[in-house]
């Protein structure tokens, strides 16, 4: 937690409504989203009870499991909740762009859109991931044959959930999420899990503040919680005896229909409120200018679903259980290194985030006040451009002398720290010298110098290019690196682990139980 | 009775005291700092209808589902005599059962507050005493309590340990007992204690699920500390017997679903550290005569008091308030309330990130530069100043 943001915090408990944390939208918004409401079953792995999905708000499915702890239905569900999910990501499979690959040697296509899919919280997101993890696996031959459609769901739930974990993915996102990356609200990190309270800080409905909204959203009997746990109470009171009636139905037609009539409004009203929610929250991020770098992130995305799109053209297998060692290392350097590319990036876009990072020493604010665009150094073998600049601050300069800063007005360009001098009224006099940006020639093209007077951020923060590792083949791995990464919580007996890489014989058991 | 209990009676408005079970013991060492849940759970005050009485009722309602599937799950592995448990179990720890082992349990009928609760603490104590390895045993174990020197998992116990002749035992349902603020306490434990191999180890069933080798952290977290309840418990049985506390394992045994099935899969959990801070909260309860100096003398906890005159009560006691609560204790929304107005309920990290300033108002104030903060606030003060400026230049769009 940064101080800035800590102290955002405190301003939107003294003010009653959540305070902004960032003055651009930092995430890719769809204009046709796929927006997932999920509702599992109490006490079960990961059951599927209903899903409210669609596109639109006026949109929603309602698909329910009547009775939670049948394979069958489960499988039937997984198989509408296909019907509805594949077309959708089959729609984005029209138009593709050629996109230059090795400097312009080759070209490689991809989409021109990307689906994105939409929960209400982190708890949603790890739903779809098991959700795909029990389906991907299915077959649709043997003892215990599912629809075709049902493992492909399961991969494509798995890309979604993979991306997720993938910092600056739009691809599949919880909203309190991305809420709490634009607002902060007046509660704690654990309170911002739900998303009726996050919401009722940010937009409180009129008469309230944002503690009393938040207070009221917690009142399962006022707002229904977000799923996809369901509130006990509900559970004990209407669902238990809904399901019941369902299955004393029996063979009597009139009675199975009515009380299936009577699980779905149960349900429906238990998801239409989060609902209407998701749809609220969407609109207000919609309302924030995007950030300038977020349609080059989104480009990623594109790049992954049709790479994604691809693998599964091709009869790609599913994803397997685990990953081996190097598979494991590498994805976690990707992951480091988007997370870092992600944090700059956001910094370059939005002056409320770099204000963190100039809090932090990271950065500074100040103005030129003698600029030297024509200097030439002529020292070495041939003469190069190295225009001098000296910015004047009243931030704190925490850079030491020969550091490169960089400033998102000029990201090519890079600043060498040449004199850091005291000045008068506590500012401080920053000499600089500059390479790069500037064209091959000794004379700077207009604009690519910073001129007297103007207001320059300069921070070590680079959005440059990082190199990725290097990492050996899974067959030149040593024994030592072969087992799965030992991250889990509990270690399970060594024997029923499948191997890490290879075909794991467990992972296309037909007959693996399902409750 | 004691003073100290007589007050502690008067406290809880003269009715018995709320039964502790492991997951209340356990959820002692949440927030040990809080002196207001020390002396409602030493006096064993009902939480639940204090909150309710005081406008704040706690949300801990349990889904009736995740009850049927939890018992339905412990049916199935306990069956046929728990002699798939004892497999599952033997095979985790590496050891060998020594053929089919016996299974007693040591509570079936009796449900809690039962008239046969003594006879039956009894009857545990004798059967797990009895069933405790042989005297042969201690000579090679290490005496006295000394958990971090315990053997790690899977160690080669079958090497050293009696364990030729000596079948495998397991204990359903044994009544236990801990000492918690002077007040001898019943847990009326979910558990299985298994003596294989010349040990005793706790065995767990819980109904979440373990996916491909990975279980809910937050759970498997709340599983290892009851465990060490059950794990402290067993070990004072012991010792009050004469044997060696160090013949009950401090790793346990979590016996999880696997995947998305009903197959059952073991794990291992070490609960060292859950047992020290276990130790140390109930250590603090033990001084509970320290504690009630703390408390004004006309404090009460009694539920049926006029919620105003409560309300009163309970804030005449300090809390200690983190969101952790919401999570723990019964309290929690009464004390959130009570605490809306510092930086601490907005979580540990913002406090810190505010200079360790505790108070929302004064953090405004400090930022604003009102004024400039005590001497030992200075630093904090100034970052505070900093962050202001730099939020509020970037908010009104100047640019950088
Ligand atoms: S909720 Fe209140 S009484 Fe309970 S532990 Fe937290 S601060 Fe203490």
């Amino acid at each position: 937690m940064s101080t800035l943001r800590a102290l955002a915090k405190a301003q939107a408990l003294a003010a009653g409504v959540a305070q902004p944390v960032a003055t651009v939208r930092h995430l890719h918004l769809s204009p046709r989203p796929l927006v997932l409401v999920p509702l599992t079953m109490a006490g079960e792995a990961n059951a599927p009870l209903a899903v409210l999905v669609g596109d639109a708000p006026d949109a929603a499915r309602l698909l329910i499991v009547a009775q939670p702890r049948n394979r069958d239905q489960r499988f039937a569900f997984a198989a509408e909740l296909a019907g509805v999910v594949l077309p959708y990501l089959d729609s984005f499979r029209g138009g593709t762009e050629a996109v230059a690959v090795d400097r312009g040697r080759d070209v490689r296509h991809r989409y021109v859109d990307a689906p994105q899919l939409l929960v209400p919280n982190p708890a949603g997101i790890t739903f779809l991931r098991l959700f795909g993890r029990s389906t991907r696996f299915r077959r649709v031959d043997g003892d215990y044959p599912v629809h075709p459609s049902v493992p492909l769901l399961g991969r494509w739930l798995t890309f979604f959930a993979e991306r997720a974990e993938h910092p600056g993915s739009s691809a599949l996102v919880a909203l309190t999420e991305a809420l709490t990356l634009h607002w902060a609200t007046g509660q704690s990190a654990v309170e911002d899990l739900h998303l009726p309270a996050v919401l009722g800080w940010i937009d409180p409905p009129p008469g309230l503040d944002g503690a009393r909204a938040a207070a009221r959203a917690e009142d399962p009997s006022l707002c229904p919680p977000a799923g996809p746990a369901t509130d006990p109470d509900f559970d004990n009171r209407v669902l238990a005896p809904a399901i019941a009636a369902y299955a004393g139905a029996g063979d009597d037609e009139a009675a199975r229909r009515s009380a299936y009539a009577e699980l779905e409004r149960a349900l429906r009203g238990q998801l239409a409120p989060t609902w209407d929610l998701m749809w609220r929250g969407l609109g207000l991020l919609a309302a924030l200018p995007p950030g300038a770098r977020v349609e080059d992130r989104w480009a990623r995305d594109r790049d992954a679903f049709t790479a994604h799109a691809e693998h599964v053209d091709e009869g790609g297998g599913p994803q397997p259980r685990r990953d081996g060692a190097v598979a494991a290392a590498v994805r976690l350097h990707r992951l480091e290194r988007a997370l870092t590319s992600y944090a700059v990036q956001r910094a370059y876009d939005d002056p409320l985030v770099m204000a963190e990072h100039r809090l932090a020493g990271e950065a500074f604010v100040g103005d030129v006040t003698l600029a030297d665009p024509g200097r030439v150094d002529d020292t070495g073998k041939r003469p190069v451009l190295r225009p001098r600049i000296q910015v004047v601050t009243t931030e704190p300069v925490a850079v030491p002398l020969g550091a490169t800063l960089y400033s998102p007005a000029r990201p090519g360009q890079k600043a060498k720290v040449v004199f850091v001098t005291p000045a008068a009224d506590g500012k401080t006099e920053v000499v600089l010298e500059l390479s790069g940006g500037m064209g091959r020639g000794l004379t700077a093209p207009p604009g690519t110098v910073p001129e007297v007077g103007e207001r320059l951020c300069l921070t070590t923060l680079s959005d440059g290019f990082l190199p990725a590792g290097a990492f050996p083949a899974p067959e030149e791995t040593p024994w030592t690196h072969g087992g799965p990464p030992a991250a889990a919580p509990v270690d399970p007996a060594p024997a029923t682990a499948p191997a890490a890489s290879g075909p794991a014989p467990a992972d296309g058991d037909p007959a693996e139980e399902w409750g | 009775m004691t003073s100290t209990a007589q007050r502690l009676a008067e406290i809880r408005g003269g009715k018995p005291p709320r039964r502790h079970n492991a997951r209340t013991i356990a959820a002692l060492t949440g927030n040990p700092g809080c002196d207001r849940r020390a002396v409602l759970d030493s006096a064993g005050a009902d939480k639940p209808a204090l909150a309710e009485q005081v406008g704040f009722p706690a949300r801990f309602g349990q889904s009736r589902f995740a009850i049927t599937r939890g018992n339905a799950f412990e049916a199935q592995v306990k069956a046929d005599g728990g002699a798939e448990l004892l497999r599952l179990v033997a095979e985790r720890l590496g050891v060998d059962p020594g053929g089919p082992g016996t299974w007693t349990d040591l509570g079936a009928d009796d449900r809690p507050g039962g008239p046969d609760q003594p006879d039956r603490a009894e009857r545990s104590r004798a059967a797990l005493a009895a069933a405790a390895p042989a005297a042969r045993g201690r000579a090679h174990l290490p005496t006295g309590e000394a958990p971090t020197a315990e053997p790690q998992t899977g160690e080669a116990q079958t090497g050293d340990a009696p364990t030729s002749g000596e079948p495998a035992a397991l204990f359903d349902h044994p009544l236990l007992s801990l000492d918690v603020a002077g007040r001898r306490v019943h847990l009326e434990p979910d558990l299985v204690a298994a003596r294989l191999a010349g040990r005793f180890h706790v065995v767990e069933i819980k109904s979440f699920p373990v996916i491909d080798g990975q279980a809910d952290p937050g759970k498997v977290a709340a599983a290892a500390v009851q465990s060490a309840v059950y794990v402290l418990a067993l070990r004072e049985l012991l010792a009050a017997e004469g044997h060696d506390p160090s013949l009950v394992s401090s790793d346990v045994v979590l016996v999880c679903p696997r995947d998305f099935a009903n197959q059952p899969v073991a794990s291992l959990v070490d609960v060292r550290k859950q047992l020290l801070v276990l130790r140390r909260q109930l250590d603090r309860m033990a001084r509970v005569d320290d504690l009630l100096a703390r408390v004004p003398a006309n404090f009460t906890a009694d539920p049926a008091a006029d919620p105003d005159h409560l309300r009163r009560a309970l804030s005449s006691v300090p809390a200690r308030y983190a969101p952790d609560c919401l999570a723990a204790c019964e309290l929690a929304y009464f004390c959130r309330h009570e605490a809306r107005a510092e930086t601490t309920a907005l979580g540990r990290p913002v406090r810190e990130a505010l200079g360790g300033v505790a108070d929302v108002a004064e953090v405004l104030a400090l930022a604003a530069g009102e004024h400039p903060g005590a001497p030992e606030q200075a630093e904090a003060a100034a970052l505070l100043r900093a962050a202001a400026r730099l939020r509020a230049d970037a908010l009104t769009g100047r640019p950088s």
